[in-house]
């Protein structure tokens, strides 16, 4: 680890995509209108394929060194120096971030091919492309940045491109609505990250090590421990701050209301990203932090804590939910939970095992539910579709893959890697029986929902209207090939980490580097087995529920959603209320606020101003009357001066500045003449 | 006679006269907001002559830049309004924008 | 005499000729591009009195922005192709007066007072301090400042642009 190996092309992975949206940012709208959306395309997809070539190439020169040596870096130059505070704009890959360029430019490139089909129709294709190439370079730098500064650059980054994308249709005041509730709701993460990243510098740089670099940081953890501020370990604090950033951008409650709503951007951005990248930011820095984190064991808890809460509340929330992407959104939310369970429990291997597979399933799901909305003609009620099995065989074939994957069905991707967060939540040391029990109830949800919508979407009788069920018709091949892919990532993904009873997994040796010896469960293989064999049970009673329900009929959804009088049925339907609870807190407190300072500036400032000006009229009216019954002549004097020395007075004002000036000017030269005279 | 914080006041003084004359004198809006950028000038001359040989410290310089800052700003206001002014008027000639005189 | 002090007169010469251009032209392209001069000068003169940093500062903001927004306004509100471009000046008698006595008397004043002298006249490079009391004695108006440079920003594109007629 001592000598890094200075590899020039690791820039190159993460500029391409910049370059690529800045030609099209700024020449983009030319190039549309003289040479087609062609070169747009041509010119949005390369730079991101050819940096999926250079990070395969990252990867494969990552390999060919020793485990403990497995770390590039490709220092481009210093960027800031300031006292203590130095840190160079250098990208480094070792085999965490080479999973991660590898998920993000090879998902990524597939969604931008995927996108050329979507989006062909779209007058501002420049624009979206523009966008979408930009996001990816913001990712790349959060994710090869080798300082938690340049992460904060791409984490930032992500975040005004989502912004961005979600508001791409920015003629409906809805979308540009959901695209400030994403940024605004990431911003109070991201005062967090803030926070913590100040926390870790100041009081490294008290031990005269200040430093923003990861490796250095982890080189200096140690001297953390037992520092304390208000009486909170720094350690913890640091981690506490930095995982609110994480809530934020990961969507996990309570900063999770921003992700459903980002589901007003185009569906390719959905699953780019709102389920494969950006939102996988949050565990992704839990995961590179591990060694902080690791030392916080209270702030682990509460990871772990919000991560299945996550999971079990959204899980519920999309029971119930009719919004095709709506119930992709609330699933990624829930399988995001998952990854923080998987993280807070230190299982960080599983966790971005987790984060890579559902890259591929849920980029899949995405991508398929964005066939099914082309070809309903925008439709996404899942009420007004069904039968569509026919009318699209390849998005039939691989969503349903990708469902069996995110169902955790045995052999496929989902099984194993939800299983490996499951088995360490029961048996790592920070784990528990109770996590266990939580997280197989969530897989049976997700089970579930995930099937209804299956059912619901493919088959039965189509229940669309007449008009778009005539213009039904499967998607170009543009937007299949990367269905295609995908699906078969979303079975292939998981046998680079099968679990050690089928032979131990490559996935966590590769990570090994990073992350430290894999702490061997004590419990039995045996165990292991069963607790597999459980979840694959409940998630097998999920999907025969929904089997009933949706593809037989048999079992009338009303019986459980009118448990309690529909209290529950409401409850989630209705997100829990979590948005109204929000407006009414936040919001209307802000503007409680305003009214209250309105109140105080209408009756209190007023009042005294009011009350001066009625004493003010009081003493004139008592004075008017002294004047006309005393001195009345007097007054008329008086009046008549006045008013000739107003009439004079007047040619004053003239309104001319010049004139004022010369007065005050006049008004000066009169002081320092008396000044220099009398007084020096 | 060797160059002493005299000669820099003095500079500062003739810049400032300058200015004010150019305010009192033109009619033209930016001519105007031009005199006023000298004024600022001499000011800071001032500020950081002082800052060297009076007070040694670094507080004059600060302020002439805090100066310097809201100089800028002045600029940006006054020349939008100027510009505004030059939409509505269709001249930037201080007599004959009058409207707010009765 | 020194070189030192032919060189400070030759930049005295050079600001005040030019800022005496910016007063006195005719034409407001002629006043205008005068201004350069004094702000460079009046760069030089901050270099004498070592604020390297602020002579900087001069150059970047005054000279590369005030300036360049002084000729837009020059060429957004004229029409270039006239030939006289007029800048008129009125009550130039009384104007040239009144501030011929202020300078006079500040002459006068600046001659007579007792100015308090420094210990040490320093030439150091400046720009590490002011960062520092930037971020510490004057952090408050320096975010302040901030502010106002914002509020300046968003007032400047609000008032300047077109209204839009719906």
């Amino acid at each position: 680890m001592d000598h890094p190996v200075q590899t020039d092309f690791l820039r190159w992975i993460v500029l391409l995509p910049l370059i690529g949206a800045a030609v099209n940012g700024v020449l983009g709208a030319v190039l549309q209108k003289r040479m087609g959306k062609w070169a747009i395309s041509l010119l949005a997809c390369a730079p991101v394929l050819i940096s999926f070539l250079l990070s395969l190439q990252a990867f494969l020169n990552l390999l060919a060194l020793r485990p403990e040596n497995r770390f590039l870096i490709d220092r481009l130059y210093p960027w800031l120096s300031l006292g203590s505070l130095k840190v160079d704009v250098a990208f480094w890959v070792d085999p965490l971030s080479a999973v991660m360029i590898l998920v993000v430019t090879g998902i990524g490139g597939l969604i931008h091919i995927y996108s050329t089909g979507y989006m062909h129709e779209d007058k501002s294709y420049w624009r979206y492309f523009a966008f979408l190439n930009l996001f990816t370079f913001a990712m790349l730098v959060l994710v090869t940045g080798d300082s938690l500064l340049l992460m904060f650059v791409g984490w930032e980054g992500v975040g005004l491109c989502s912004y961005a994308l979600i508001g791409f249709w920015y003629h409906d005041h809805v979308n540009t609505r959901a695209g400030n509730k994403a940024f605004i709701v990431n911003r109070v993460g991201d005062f967090g990250f803030v926070l913590g990243i100040f926390l870790i510098f100041w009081s490294l740089d008290k031990q005269g090590h200040g430093t923003m670099t990861f490796r250095e940081i982890q080189q200096f953890a140690s001297l953390l421990e037992g520092q304390q501020v208000w009486g909170i370990g720094v350690v913890t604090l640091a981690t506490l701050f930095l995982f609110v950033g994480a809530t934020g951008k990961s969507a996990q409650i309570p900063l999770h209301v921003w992700l459903p709503d980002a589901m007003q951007g185009p569906t390719p951005v959905s699953a780019l990203i709102h389920a494969a990248t950006m939102v996988t930011a949050g565990v992704y820095m839990v995961a590179r932090l591990h060694f902080l984190y690791s030392a916080a064991p209270e702030t682990l808890l509460v990871v772990a804590g919000v991560g299945i809460a996550t999971a079990l509340f959204s899980a519920t929330v999309a029971l119930t939910q009719t919004d095709i992407k709506r119930v992709l959104a609330y699933s990624t939310v829930s399988q995001l939970g998952y990854m923080f369970l998987g993280a807070g429990v230190g299982a960080y291997g599983a966790a971005i095992f987790h984060l890579m597979t559902h890259a591929f399933f849920k980029a899949c799901l995405f991508l398929g539910s964005g066939s099914v909305i082309h070809a309903m003609s925008g439709e996404q009620d899942m009420r007004k579709m069904g039968g569509l099995r026919q009318k699209l065989p390849y998005t039939f074939w691989t969503f349903a893959i990708a469902v069996l994957a995110i169902a955790g069905t045995p052999l496929t991707a989902g099984f194993f890697s939800k299983d490996e967060i499951l088995w360490q939540a029961f048996s790592s040391a920070h784990g528990s029986p109770l996590f266990w029990v939580l997280g197989v109830a969530g897989a049976g949800m997700t089970a579930f929902y995930m099937f209804r919508q299956f059912f619901l979407v493919f088959f039965g009788q189509c229940r669309a209207d007449h008009h778009t069920q005539e213009h039904l018709h499967e998607s170009p091949s543009s937007m299949t090939l990367p269905l295609v892919l995908l699906a078969i990532g979303s079975i292939a993904a998981g046998w680079i980490g099968l679990p050690a009873v089928f032979g131990g997994s490559r996935f966590a040796e590769w990570l090994e580097p990073v992350f430290g010896a894999h702490h061997e469960a004590h419990a039995s293989a045996t165990l292991e087995e069963i607790l597999m064999a459980a979840s694959v049970g409940v998630a097998a009673l999920g999907f025969y529920l929904a089997y009933l329900m949706y593809y037989k009929g048999k079992l009338a959804p009303e019986r459980f959603s009118s448990l309690a009088g529909g209290l529950f049925y409401r409850l989630f339907h209705n997100k829990y209320y979590i948005d109204e609870i929000y407006q009414v807190v936040f919001v209307g407190g802000t503007l409680l606020l305003a009214r209250i300072g309105a109140w105080i500036d209408r009756y209190i400032i007023d009042f005294i101003v009011d009350g001066s000006a009625k004493t003010t009229a009081f003493i004139s009216w008592f004075n008017g009357l002294f004047d006309n019954h005393v001195v009345d002549w007097l007054v008329n004097k008086i009046a008549d001066t006045t008013f000739e020395a107003g009439d004079r007075f007047r040619k004053v004002q003239t309104g001319n500045i010049n004139g004022y000036l010369y007065v005050i000017l006049g008004a000066v030269l009169i002081a320092m003449i008396i000044k220099l005279r009398y007084w020096s | 006679m060797a160059i002493g914080l005299t000669h820099y006041l003095v500079l500062g003084a003739i810049l400032f006269s300058l200015g004010l004359y150019s305010v009192l004198t033109r009619r033209n809006a930016i001519a105007i907001l031009m005199g006023v950028e000298l004024i600022l000038n001499g000011a800071n001359i001032n500020y950081v002559a002082f800052s060297h040989f009076s007070t040694g410290g670094l507080d004059g310089q600060i302020y002439a830049i805090f100066v310097i800052m809201l100089a800028a700003a002045e600029a940006a206001i006054g020349l939008a309004i100027v510009l505004a002014i030059f939409q509505i008027f269709h001249t930037i000639d201080v007599g004959a924008v009058e409207t707010l005189k009765e | 005499m020194e070189l030192a002090t032919v060189v400070f007169y030759l930049i005295a010469a050079v600001t005040v000729g030019s800022a005496a251009m910016v007063a006195f032209s005719r034409n407001i392209i002629y006043s205008a591009f005068s201004l350069l001069g004094t702000f460079a000068g009046v760069a030089g003169i901050y270099v004498f009195l070592g604020a390297d940093f602020v002579a900087g500062v001069q150059v970047l903001i005054y000279v590369g922005g005030i300036l360049v927004l002084v000729l837009f306004a020059v060429m957004l509100t004229h029409r270039i192709t006239d030939v006289q471009i007029t800048n008129r000046a009125v009550g130039r008698l009384p104007a040239l007066v009144v501030v011929g006595i202020l300078l006079f008397l500040l002459v006068q004043s600046i001659r007579e007072t007792p100015w308090r002298k420094a210990k040490e006249i320093l030439y150091a490079p400046t720009t590490a301090q002011i960062g520092d009391l930037f971020l510490q004695s004057y952090l408050l108006p320096f975010e302040l400042a901030s502010l106002v440079l914002l509020a300046a920003l968003i007032g400047a594109v609000l008032i300047s642009r077109k209204e839009l007629k719906e």
